[in-house]
């Protein structure tokens, strides 16, 4: 796809979400309701609770504006909508990082895609190895979910049609045992970047969060550095439990930086800016859609525009 | 990570001994507690609101217990609301068509359709010896046509559907099973966003086709604020039957459940919770509500002020009893059980005071099977429904029959079975015999079971 469709459609696929949410601000920052009264500041923390970045984050940010309009006389709603604008960014700019493969890497790169049931892993590391492809390099995916029905086949069918090569096994093989697998092959064929999916799992369940560990340890014995990213996957319309998932996630396996899916939808992924402050890991990646090339790295400027609207 | 409500409370309403009645203030600090509650749950802002004047206005002037704090009275009414706002236990899927009786899956990305149709599968072939076809029409995702094949396989049930043309597969797969006999088709769709128009447009013209007679919201119970609009969405493209609410074995508070079951207005018929194949539990309001409200410590809290409320007033009924004064729904409970235990209902019928005189309709209604579904009603009922049967009006009704899996007609008979009932006790108590015998019944009541389950 050629770059300028590229960022065409980046902007058709988030128009919906901010039409949607500018339909909900006209009130707020729309002509005639010029006065920044209580009820402003009220209806600023309804609407980014709306936006999923939680009651917590929602009130001190509504809390830093009132502070700053006054010392810094901010009467109108637009201007109101510029400090907002400029909070979001400030929390947001520390977290955006490419994903960028390192030259002088240790090859191969390994790449561990982690994160709950069905947020879009094997998608996103489908996506991640065309990425990669488009650079040139030489890529690989490795079949780790080795619990979930035709995971396996679900990957396959990418690699084929990415001319990507996937190492497998069969269903109910020891995902740890595939990791080393695919891990000595990459090695063996000079692979630039090896990109290993997982299977979905809760973050609460202790077993299967040990299985994580156990491959991360089995893959060391080939490579001491490696893996080199740990992405936690995170579905956009996910609420508040998304900071639970990374929480749990980094502490148990380390997670490197997030990859956010499925913001195409109306789903705002306002949580992202609770990750962002809470945690402080890089946001790599966002997914606009289900093909590989609704991949785009995360752009705050843009993420904040779908979040609150054009203004300000 | 979040401080729980319980816990909350405590400190809002640490300065605070309430006695009485409920006042404005006691309400309004107590709300403000659960409006947070419910936000971190997920619970979507709109859906707050109004669920927060709703009990607002209920809780006003409600009676405060010796045993609670005036935010712990709040909370009980949030609980109790929550719960009545989730609906009943429902997890009866109508299949009661011409065979085969058509299901179709619906729901966003990724949250659980294809898992959850086989699921469904092997409870219909296991509890109900339904013959079922899976079927997929996801022509979209890579494999997605081989997770539900092997799927079909785990659990034993037959598989249909290969190509591209997602209406053709659809209309071949009902196709298929009317030539087979077989009693159930599940449809697995692809996953969509409610608002890529062109997607909603194709399952819609599936359900058109195929006519199914439950049609399952998938939501995923880690969804945030925007679960309404999708719900909302394909609610308005499929008349949605009911709801399946996925992975619920995670640690989020699930608020979803509550924002989709009000902008649809449809039960949520099952959890997901797990991975495999067996992993699918009815629906418990009571604990899905429990759960938004912050973890276990509200629970137990309303437990607890549930099982004072039932001794206090299995006490109360004892007394009224021993007065020879009313029978409500407790009685008749109480009295059916100890009749199972004393064998044969029949002939134990003829022996009670008073029972001679019920009409046959009556009696015969009276039989060892209809005990059991009787027993599970009056289960279905709040202790508060037992003790004044004058407030089972039509929502109620529902509930109550969707809780204890049967049908409206069925609970609109007991009633009027126990109207005559009553009359009869009166009759009973004039020639002394039958309040003695009950409250010969009732020494040492045990504890009621907590809640209307
Ligand atoms: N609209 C949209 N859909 C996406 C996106 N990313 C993934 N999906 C879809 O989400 C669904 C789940 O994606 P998967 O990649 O299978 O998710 P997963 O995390 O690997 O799932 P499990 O392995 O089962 O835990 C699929 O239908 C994908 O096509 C995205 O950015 N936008
Ligand atoms: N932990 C847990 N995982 C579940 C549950 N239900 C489904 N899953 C998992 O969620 C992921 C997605 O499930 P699918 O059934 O593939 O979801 P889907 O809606 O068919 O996805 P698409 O077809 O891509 O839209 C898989 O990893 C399932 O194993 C559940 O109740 N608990
Ligand atoms: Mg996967
Ligand atoms: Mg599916």
């Amino acid at each position: 796809m050629p770059e300028s469709d590229e960022t065409r459609g980046l902007f058709a696929r988030l128009k919906k979400t901010r039409e949607s949410l500018a339909a909900n601000l006209s009130g707020l920052f729309g002509p005639g309701s010029a006065v920044l009264d209580d009820a402003a500041f009220e209806d600023l923390g309804d609407q980014l609770i709306l936006a999923d970045l939680g009651v917590e984050v929602s009130t001190q940010i509504v809390a830093t504006l009132r502070r700053q309009a006054v010392s810094t006389r901010v009467e109108t709603k637009e201007q109101l909508n510029s400090v907002l604008r400029m909070k979001l960014l400030e929390i947001l700019q520390p977290s955006v990082r490419p994903l960028d493969f390192p030259a002088a890497s240790a090859k191969p790169w390994v790449v561990v895609m982690v994160g709950v049931n069905g947020v879009g892993k094997t998608t996103t590391a489908a996506k991640l190895a065309h990425w990669f492809t488009q650079q040139d390099l030489k890529v690989m995916l490795g079949a780790c979910d080795t619990y979930r029905a035709a995971a396996i086949e679900q990957l396959q069918v990418w690699g084929q049609r990415l001319a990507v090569p996937v190492i497998a096994q069969q269903r109910g093989a020891d995902a740890a045992a595939v990791a080393h697998d695919a891990l000595n092959s990459a090695q063996a064929r000079s692979v630039d970047v090896l990109i290993i999916d997982s299977a979905g799992r809760q973050h609460v369940n202790t077993e299967l969060m040990e299985q994580l560990r156990k491959m991360n340890r089995v893959i060391q014995r080939l490579d001491g550095s490696a893996p080199h990213e740990t992405l936690l996957v995170v579905d956009a319309a996910t609420g508040q439990n998304a900071l639970a998932q990374v929480g749990a996630f980094a502490a148990s396996v380390g997670v490197t930086g997030l990859c956010v899916t499925k913001l195409d939808g109306t789903a705002r992924g306002g949580v992202l800016v609770a990750l962002a402050q809470k945690f402080q890991l890089p946001i790599y990646f966002v997914g606009v859609g289900e093909s590989v090339n609704d991949l785009r790295p995360f752009d705050a400027e843009a993420f904040v525009t779908a979040l609150i609207g054009e203004g300000g | 990570m979040f401080s729980q409500l319980g816990d909350r409370l405590k400190e809002t309403f640490r300065d605070l001994r309430g006695r009485g009645r409920l006042s404005e203030d006691n309400i309004s600090q107590a709300l403000r507690e659960v409006r947070l509650a419910l936000l971190e749950a997920d619970v979507a802002l709109p859906v707050v609101k109004s669920f927060l004047e709703g009990v607002q206005q209920r809780a006003l002037g409600e009676k405060v217990l010796d045993s609670l704090t005036p935010g712990q009275a709040v909370v009980k009414v949030v609980h109790d609301e929550l719960v009545e706002l989730m609906g009943a236990r429902n997890d009866a899927l109508n299949l009661a068509v011409r065979p085969p009786a058509v299901v179709l899956m619906a729901g966003l990305q990724g949250a659980g359709k294809t898992t959850t149709a086989a699921k469904l599968a092997l409870l219909l072939k296991d509890r109900e010896n339904k013959n079922v076809l899976l079927s997929s029409v996801d022509v979209y995702r890579p494999a997605a046509m081989e997770q539900l094949r092997k799927l079909a396989e785990e659990v034993g049930v037959a598989y249909f559907g290969d190509g591209d043309d997602a209406l053709a597969i659809a209309r071949d797969a009902v196709a298929h099973a009317t030539t087979h006999v077989m009693d159930v088709v599940i449809i697995d769709t692809a996953g969509r966003l409610h608002v890529d128009d062109e997607m909603m447009m194709e399952i819609s013209r599936i359900y058109n086709e195929v006519s199914p007679v439950e049609t399952l919201f998938v939501a995923d119970s880690m969804s945030g604020q925007d679960a309404v609009n999708s719900a909302r969405a394909f609610d308005q493209a499929l008349e949605l039957t009911g709801v399946v609410l996925t992975k619920t074995d995670g640690d989020a508070r699930g608020g979803a459940a509550l924002s989709i079951r009000e902008v649809t207005g449809k039960p949520i018929k099952f959890l997901g919770t797990g991975e495999n194949v067996e992993a699918l539990e009815a629906f418990h309001p009571d604990r899905v509500a429990s759960r938004i409200l912050g973890m276990g410590d509200v629970l137990t809290l309303v437990e607890e002020v549930e099982r004072k409320v039932d001794r206090k007033q299995a006490e109360q009924i004892a007394a009224k009893l021993k007065k020879g004064k009313g029978f409500d729904f407790e009685d008749f409970k109480n009295q059916l059980i100890q009749m199972e235990q004393m064998g044969g209902l029949a002939g134990m019928l003829d022996k009670l005071p008073g029972m001679t005189d019920l009409p046959d309709h009556v009696k015969n209604r009276v039989n060892d099977r209809e005990t059991r579904r009787t027993i599970a009603i009056i289960n279905s009922m709040t202790a508060r429904e037992r003790l004044f049967p004058a407030l089972i009006k039509g929502s109620r009704r529902r509930r109550i029959a969707g809780g204890s899996g049967s049908q409206v007609q069925d609970v609109n008979r007991l009633l009027k079975q126990f109207t005559q009932m009553q009359k009869m006790m009166k009759k009973a108590k004039g020639k002394g015999g039958l309040a003695k015998m009950m409250g010969q019944m009732k020494g040492g009541t045990p504890g009621m079971p907590p809640f209307g389950r």
